[in-house]
Parts: structure tokens; C-alpha cells; sequence
């Protein structure tokens, strides 16, 4: 399957394992990249509360660019990208007169760009346009006895109306399903829905530290091995910060939380340093010890 | 007639005992509202369960309650649908979160909620001269606001509000939905004054996490987080007030940060939204995260040329929507709410003829 990928900032930025990571899993599920190079920034919900105008005629030109492949859709592999990306689009599908007018701005790069264009996150593509059923075929090395904890990322599950989840397609539990069906135990815990605290860290660092350290205490006490997220923004304050988060919440946390292509790669066959997870600032030690004994196990 | 099993959250802090749960099965129609079930419970077999309500048709705001841990108002939510969403065919009752709980499904509206909206001033001060006629209001400013006017006090966004889970001093999400009320309001005389009141209080508009679970939580689509961003939007950029919190700092560096580079740089934003690298503010802030920078270039999460430099720098077509955009007389805001979607504003026959092709 081809798609126009949209990897957003972080994933080259501050989470480079992130892009690593997906480019090492995508052709182990036969999906062709078309890296989208030439486009811009998002605007993670900043922009638009700066000039709604500004982030619907960046995300428009993205979609436009998206637009010119040959890819089956567009894909990004960042909650945050995700849900403003489907703000903007909200806007310019729903008014004609708008959506000229925004045309009308990157019509001077050849660009135009045609409603209801397909955007979805990597997990949306495994669950809805793989399936689960094959990628379930495709695990190497099942996730056995790893005890992982699904974290979304707001952007990706509100509000439900614009982020498309209905009775056919309960999206707020596709990580959950995804962790099932690569063979991990699924952990529950308060934390899993909730806001990583990432967008105030810098007005009011207190309480940002205080929502990553209570939801990584959470799963700490809910005795997960890990975390998963398919939002790299998430990962900044929940792995980046931990450090200061614990000293917030006065706790030790040491939990390790994974990108969704490495979780994925992990069950894939892919060893733990082709994934990068090296990288991560609390080193995955669990998942790394785990993976470790699963071959220890395949070999004995 | 259809059987419900009702489990409610009970709690009377005058036993001195903790809260437990407690089931009750009733018969009523399916499409009778929880609130029913609950009175029913209350009139058939506990006469001390504790619920407020009173207009029973979504209006006065009382019963709002979590059901199935989602926040909504008792009287507007179906039983059969409660049921759907129920994990165990049981329908979970309990009450509203960030609020104590007087009694059962009672929570202390007064502590928080009342008080919060108290905070930001709720009545418009008039524009002098008061005219000897009415006031007469452009229409869409008027549509715009009686999105926030349509809000009835139930408190579902406070309950649900992740930014007043950590922080109780958050002003909430309710409180400064009416806050916009009045700052979009063009009969109102000082805008300016509750946007600095707003921006400089240190739990005010910016300490919103921008999580969108108001949105989600509100049975009257006042779509809190918006009117949040709103309030923010003019205050930075309309009235320029950079406040102590970072809001303007934050929001103006960002802007400026994918402006030059296309693609954000992270180890400029950081500095850049406390005033730059230099700044005061800045250098305990660079110091705290010091180990974390550290253990980062270890690590090579971070290299020291990413650190520094960027390598990706904004193409001119992409500056050049910066330029256009920002240089328009007037922001370009398409509200939804104001306008409708194209699709609800075809004529009939429009809608008609499409569904033939």
C-alpha cells in the first residue's frame, strides 16, 4: 500500500527514533512511504489559535501536496499533526467559499486543494485498511507477557465527532486492540485517554509535570511494563520530562514508553536498536530485558 | 416496558462510613431518561438516595451527572442508550468530578463552579454613552456569542476538565466560556481588562491543556475550548498583551519558529517562549533541563548540531503564506457555527438533486 506520509516535526526533531522506527517498519507491512518533504509544520493547534486562516492554508497546501501522489491516502504518525490537520480540514471541507478563497493563496505554487482528502494516523491505517487479522499474521515475535499501557494522545480521540468515532469505527480503542492482537497484555489504567500536559509545559510547568507524573505513576502502580503512544509530542513530556515530572510528583517512575512503530517493529521481528530505543531518555530496560528472554525462550 | 439495572454511587459524609455502590432494577420505557430510573429507584425502594434536578427536559442544568463515566445531564440521556454504552449491562451512576460530593449524586456546585464563574465578572458592562434606544449588535457577532449563552450551568466541563484535575485553581473551562461571552460581545466596555485579568492570572486562560474533553463533556454544544482559544487569539493579537505566564511569549515564538523553519525547532521554542536564550526567565528554565539535555546527547536523542542549529529551513512558498495571510487587514475566521455547513445550508432541492447523481 502506498501512502503520502506526513511525519510531522518531533519525528525528525527531538524524537528521531520516531521517523527511524517507521521507516523500519513500513516494509515489513508493505507500505511504500512517499515522504511528503516539501510540506510544513502543522501548526499543533498554535498557529490556529494565532490565525485560524494561517494553519488552514498550511494544512491545505499539505493536503494539496498529499493530493499530487499516488498514494491511497495521507498518513501522518503524530496525534497532535492528526487533530489539528483535522480541524483545518473540517473548516475548508464544510465551506465552499472558504476553501477558494484558501485555494486562491497556494494556487501561486500550482497547488489546489480538492475536499475530503483521506488523512489518517498510522494506527487508524493498521486497524482500518491493513486489519488487524494481518498484521496478527505478520507478528514474529508475539508480545507474550509484555504488559503494556495504551496512552492516545487527546488529539486523536476528541472531539469524537470530528475525529470520526462512531459505532463502526471505535477509534479510542484501537491501541488496545492493536496491543491484543500483536500478543501483549493490555493494562488498564486511569491514565490511558487522559492529557499528557505537553501543551502547557511552558505556561504552567507545575501543573504539566503534575499530569505526566500522575498518569506514568498510574501505570507504574497498575504494573505495565511500558507505555505506548502513538503521539511523539506525548512522548516529550512523558519520557523527555520524566525526570522533572517525578521530582513533581515525588515519585520514582522509570517507565519506559515506546513509539507505536517501535511497539509494532517489536513484534515484527525487529531487534530493539534497529529501533531505536536506545534513544529514549528512561531507557526501555523491561521491554529490552523482555525481548531478550523471548529469544533466550525461542532458542532454549 | 423494559428492566434497568441502575448501579449509583453512594455517599453520605454525615455516616462517617465511604462511599459504596448501590443497585437498583427498574421498569420503564426505553426511551424514558436515567433521571426517571433514578426517581423511580428513589420513589420504589430508597427514599434517601440523593439526586437534584427539577425542569427534567435539559434546561435548568441541575442532574448533571457522570453516566458510565461520561459526564451529561441524567435527563437527557435515553436509558437505551446508557444501556449501549454500559461495559457489564449495568448503568453506572455517579456523580461529577473536580467537585465534593454533599450527598450521593449531589455535588458542591458552589465550591467550584460558582465560584469560578464569580471570577471572570459575569454581567456585560456597558459601553458609555448608554444610547437612549437599543443597542444594536451586528448579527454574526451576535450568532457568535449565543454559542457561549447557550451554556445552562450544569457543570459537565468542570467535572470532566483534566487542566482542573491537577490544578484546582484553574478558572475552568465553563467560567471562561462566559468569559467570552462577554469579550465577544460588542456591547461590552472592558474586553481589554478581562483579557489581562485572564492572561495574567497564573491559573488562568493559558493554564487550559487544550485536551478538548469540555468539548466532548457539554450536552449544549457551547464548545468551551474553543471560545478558549478565542479569548486567547484576542488577547495576543488584537490587544498585544504579553502576559507574566508565557501565553503571548509562547504563542508569537511558535508562529516565528515555523515561520523561519518550515518545520519546527525545538531547542528554539523552549528559550524563545521565555523571552529568548538570554533572558532572565530563560536561564533557570535552560538550567533545570540541563540533565535532561545531558542525558539526551548521551543518548543521541539530541545531537549538538540539532541543538543549535536546524537544518531545515522554510521553503519561500511557505513564507509566503505567512506573509499573505498576516499581512490581511482583518483575520479571515470562518466560524461553523456562524456559518453552517455547506451542506446544511443547501436548499432542499439542491440536497435533492445531489442524491440522484
Amino acid at each position: 500500500m502506498k501512502v503520502a506520509y506526513w511525519p510531522g516535526c518531533v519525528s525528525r526533531g527531538f524524537t528521531p527514533e520516531l521517523h527511524g522506527a517507521m521507516a523500519a517498519v513500513a516494509p515489513l507491512l508493505d507500505i511504500e512511504l512517499l515522504e511528503l518533504d516539501r510540506a510544513s509544520c502543522c501548526g499543533a493547534g498554535v498557529i490556529a489559535e494565532h490565525n485560524q486562516e494561517l494553519a488552514d492554508t498550511l494544512n491545505a497546501r499539505t493536503f494539496a501536496l498529499a493530493q499530487q501522489t499516488d498514494g491511497a491516502l495521507m498518513m501522518n504518525i503524530c496525534s497532535t499533526c492528526q487533530g489539528a490537520q483535522s480541524e483545518c480540514q473540517e473548516r475548508l471541507d464544510a465551506n465552499a467559499v472558504y476553501r477558494e478563497h484558501i485555494n486562491a493563496t497556494i494556487s501561486s505554487e500550482g497547488l489546489h486543494y480538492e475536499q475530503g482528502v483521506t488523512n489518517k494516523n498510522l494506527l487508524w491505517l493498521l486497524v482500518e485498511d491493513i486489519g488487524l487479522d494481518a498484521v496478527r499474521q505478520k507478528v514474529k515475535r508475539p508480545l507474550t507477557n509484555l504488559r503494556v499501557g495504551p496512552f492516545y494522545g487527546c488529539y486523536i480521540i476528541r472531539p469524537a465527532a470530528r475525529i470520526g468515532i462512531d459505532a463502526d469505527h471505535p477509534r479510542h480503542t484501537y491501541l488496545e486492540q492493536l496491543i491484543e492482537a500483536l500478543g501483549g497484555t493490555v493494562i488498564d489504567y486511569a491514565g490511558s485517554h487522559k492529557c499528557c500536559g505537553f501543551p502547557i509545559i511552558t505556561m504552567n510547568k507545575t501543573a504539566s509535570l503534575k499530569q505526566a507524573g500522575r498518569h506514568l505513576g498510574d501505570a507504574v502502580d497498575a504494573d505495565a511494563d511500558c507505555l505506548v503512544t502513538p503521539c511523539p509530542l506525548c512522548h516529550l513530556n512523558l519520557d523527555l520530562q520524566q525526570p522533572l515530572a517525578a521530582a513533581v510528583v515525588g515519585r520514582e517512575l522509570a517507565m519506559p514508553v515506546l513509539h507505536l512503530p517501535q511497539l509494532l517493529g517489536l513484534a515484527l521481528g525487529l531487534e530493539p536498536k534497529e529501533l531505536g530505543l536506545g534513544r529514549h531518555i528512561v531507557k526501555p530496560r523491561s521491554v529490552i530485558d523482555w525481548s531478550q528472554s523471548v529469544v533466550a525462550a525461542a532458542a532454549a | 416496558m423494559a428492566t434497568f439495572t441502575l448501579r449509583l454511587r453512594r455517599y453520605d459524609p454525615e455516616s462517617g462510613g465511604p462511599p459504596y455502590w448501590d443497585e437498583h432494577t427498574v421498569e420503564l420505557d426505553s426511551h424514558r431518561s436515567v433521571l426517571e430510573g433514578i426517581l423511580q429507584a428513589k420513589g420504589r425502594f430508597d427514599g434517601s438516595i440523593g439526586i437534584r434536578c427539577s425542569c427534567r427536559a435539559a434546561i435548568c442544568g441541575s442532574c448533571g451527572v457522570r453516566i458510565n463515566g461520561q459526564p451529561g445531564l441524567a435527563c437527557h440521556t435515553h436509558l437505551d442508550d446508557a444501556l449501549a454504552s454500559a461495559a457489564d449491562g449495568v448503568i453506572e451512576v455517579e456523580p461529577m468530578g473536580n467537585m465534593p460530593v454533599i450527598k450521593d449524586l449531589i455535588v458542591d456546585m458552589d465550591a467550584v463552579h460558582w465560584k469560578k464563574i464569580q471570577e471572570i465578572t459575569p454581567w456585560l458592562i456597558n459601553r458609555e454613552p448608554i444610547p437612549e434606544r437599543e443597542y444594536l449588535v451586528p448579527r454574526d457577532a451576535m450568532v457568535d456569542v449565543t454559542q457561549s449563552m447557550a451554556c445552562i450551568q450544569c457543570g459537565a466541563c468542570v467535572s470532566d476538565c483534566l487542566a482542573m484535575e491537577v490544578d484546582s485553581q484553574f478558572v475552568g473551562p465553563a467560567a471562561l466560556a462566559k468569559a467570552y461571552r462577554f469579550v465577544g460581545d460588542p456591547r461590552d466596555a472592558e474586553p481589554f481588562e478581562r483579557l489581562r485579568h485572564l492572561a495574567e492570572n497564573p491559573d488562568g486562560m493559558y493554564s487550559c491543556t487544550h485536551c478538548f474533553k469540555c468539548v466532548d463533556a457539554c450536552p449544549k454544544g457551547v464548545n468551551p475550548m474553543g471560545q478558549i482559544m478565542r479569548l486567547r487569539r484576542i488577547a495576543n493579537d488584537d490587544y498585544d498583551i504579553e502576559d507574566r505566564n508565557n501565553g503571548y511569549r509562547h504563542e508569537h515564538a511558535f508562529v516565528k519558529n515555523i515561520r523561519r523553519n518550515g518545520l519546527l525547532h525545538e531547542a528554539d521554542l523552549l528559550p524563545d517562549s521565555y523571552g529568548g536564550k538570554f533572558h532572565p526567565r530563560a536561564v533557570p528554565e535552560l538550567l533545570s533541563s540541563l540533565p535532561v539535555v545531558i542525558r539526551g546527547l548521551l543518548r543521541r536523542k539530541i545531537t549538538p548540531a540539532k541543538a543549535l542549529l536546524h537544518p531545515h529551513k522554510a521553503s519561500k512558498e511557505v513564507r509566503a503564506i505567512f506573509d499573505h495571510v498576516e499581512s490581511e487587514p482583518k483575520r479571515y475566521e470562518l466560524n461553523l457555527y456562524v456559518s453552517g455547513d455547506d451542506k446544511d445550508n443547501e436548499p432542499a432541492g439542491a440536497v435533492a438533486e445531489g442524491a440522484k447523481q
